[in-house]
């Protein structure tokens, strides 16, 4: 079964189907989000692009890959920031071998 | 090289056929864009650019190309079009003339045709790919030349970097582009004060729209000059229209529909009043009038009730006419709009 269908993003504005309310203030939110301020609509981009690749969201990527060319970046930038993505998911991980560590001295003679 | 659609006798090659692919998106049809827009007639104002198509002969084959030029390609203007050209501008107060091609150097009349136009006292721009200075020794006078007719030069680099400019452009453009530039910039241009001005084109390589123009201007300024010690005026963000070679593009790589979407899903109504359809008449290589380059390309000419070829050019009938559309017209004013000059909003 194909899950996510890149069709389907064109429909995210749908959420507020069930409730206007709340997709409005949601709408606002992200608007006022990526406008640029004290940093720039391209610095905003590459931070969305590696947050989409750390949290895996299909949609988010596809946006993302397309919005930070819109935005001027170019290849090598984009999977710089996807490193970032990855060396924070990574190290996430790694640094939890302080856990283990602390643990197994715990445990051990 | 890649060679033109004509050559390859591509389906695409016949503007009729690009039109009806074009089509397929007429139930958000342009014309009722604008007319929501406020525009229940789109008409141009007074004409200020004289944009002159000398041929579409070209040294290089680019992808995108909207004109279908390249080296195959042997239509160009001849002395006597020319003529006709010199005589319009003579009886009109049009400041501005712009010359593209094609290459518009490689027609065997550009350099007189260009101190013709002077003695008129217009303002000129060439729309000069760069690689042309250097593509033949008979060719190395541009640079001295331009800055001794005070000529504006525009020219296409899609990316400060090679990778994408040479995908666009072809093998060896940029490295190209960068020599002609430098030499350019010891002609004077786009130095503080010289009064020789250079601007550069940016236009996306692929199915997107382009940057904010201010903030990849600032971009290409830093790198152009921090890597080549390069200096330029300003640069122009184009978006690629969906017609001819970029539209080739758009359907091989099953871009198309996804392209004219997002071209109609940003299609902004303040960049109408603005598009340079309203202030320019573009000439064809064999005099026919169009309302933009684009529209030559896809032999849409003026509207009927205007005259429609250099020989009978009436600014007075020409200045208020009913601007003739289609849905390529999208690639004008997604975004922050597009034309010759850059973004339009």
């Amino acid at each position: 079964m194909e899950y996510y269908k890149s069709e389907d993003l064109k429909k995210f504005g749908d959420i507020a189907e069930y409730d206007p309310e709340l997709a409005k203030k949601f709408f606002d939110y992200y608007g006022a989000v990526f406008a640029e301020g004290a940093l720039t609509e391209r610095e905003k981009s590459l931070i969305a692009l590696a947050v989409s690749h750390a949290v895996q969201c299909p949609y988010c990527i596809d946006a993302y890959s397309h919005d930070a060319l819109e935005k001027g970046c170019n290849e090598k930038q984009m999977m710089e920031a996807i490193h970032v993505s990855a060396a924070i998911k990574g190290g996430a991980a790694l640094v939890h071998g302080v856990q283990m560590m602390n643990h197994v001295k715990k445990v051990s003679m | 090289m890649v060679k033109s659609l004509k050559f390859r006798h591509s389906i695409l090659s016949d503007s009729a056929e690009q039109i009806n692919i074009l089509k397929k998106f007429d139930e958000s049809s342009f014309e009722s864009y604008v007319k929501k827009s406020g525009f229940e007639k789109f008409l141009s104002r007074k004409i200020e650019i004289f944009q002159i198509n000398m041929g579409k002969m070209c040294n290089q084959t680019c992808k995108h190309c909207h004109v279908d030029a390249g080296p195959d390609r042997k239509e160009i203007m001849t002395k006597e079009t020319m003529m006709q050209c010199l005589e319009a501008l003579e009886n009109s107060d049009i400041q501005t003339v712009d010359l593209t091609g094609g290459a518009p150097e490689m027609n065997p009349d550009f350099k007189w045709f260009v101190e013709e136009i002077k003695k008129l006292n217009r303002h000129i721009i060439v729309r000069c790919n760069l690689t042309i200075i250097l593509a033949n020794p008979k060719f190395h006078y541009l640079p001295k030349f331009f800055s001794e007719n005070r000529i504006e030069v525009v020219s296409s680099l899609p990316y400060y970097q090679k990778s994408n400019t040479d995908r666009q452009r072809g093998d060896g453009v940029f490295e190209s582009s960068i020599k002609a530039l430098k030499l350019l910039n010891e002609s004077g241009y786009g130095k503080e004060n010289s009064g020789l001005i250079l601007n550069l084109v940016y236009n996306p390589t692929g199915a997107f729209l382009p940057a904010n123009q201010s903030s990849l201007e600032k971009d290409f300024k830093t790198e152009l000059f921090s890597k080549h010690g390069i200096v330029f005026n300003n640069l122009f963000t184009i978006t690629n229209m969906p017609i001819s070679r970029f539209l080739e593009y758009l359907l091989d790589s099953g871009n198309f529909e996804y392209y004219m979407e997002k071209l109609i899903s940003s299609f902004n109504p303040s960049s109408v009043p603005n598009v340079m359809c309203r202030n320019t008449i573009s000439i064809g290589w064999d005099g026919y009038l169009y309302d933009c380059d684009f529209n030559q390309m896809l032999d849409i000419k003026v509207n009927h009730s205007s005259p429609d070829h250099i020989k009978d050019f009436n600014t007075e009938s020409l200045n208020s006419r009913e601007i003739m559309t289609g849905n390529h017209c999208f690639g004008c004013t997604a975004g922050t709009g597009s034309s010759c000059g850059g973004a339009v909003v």
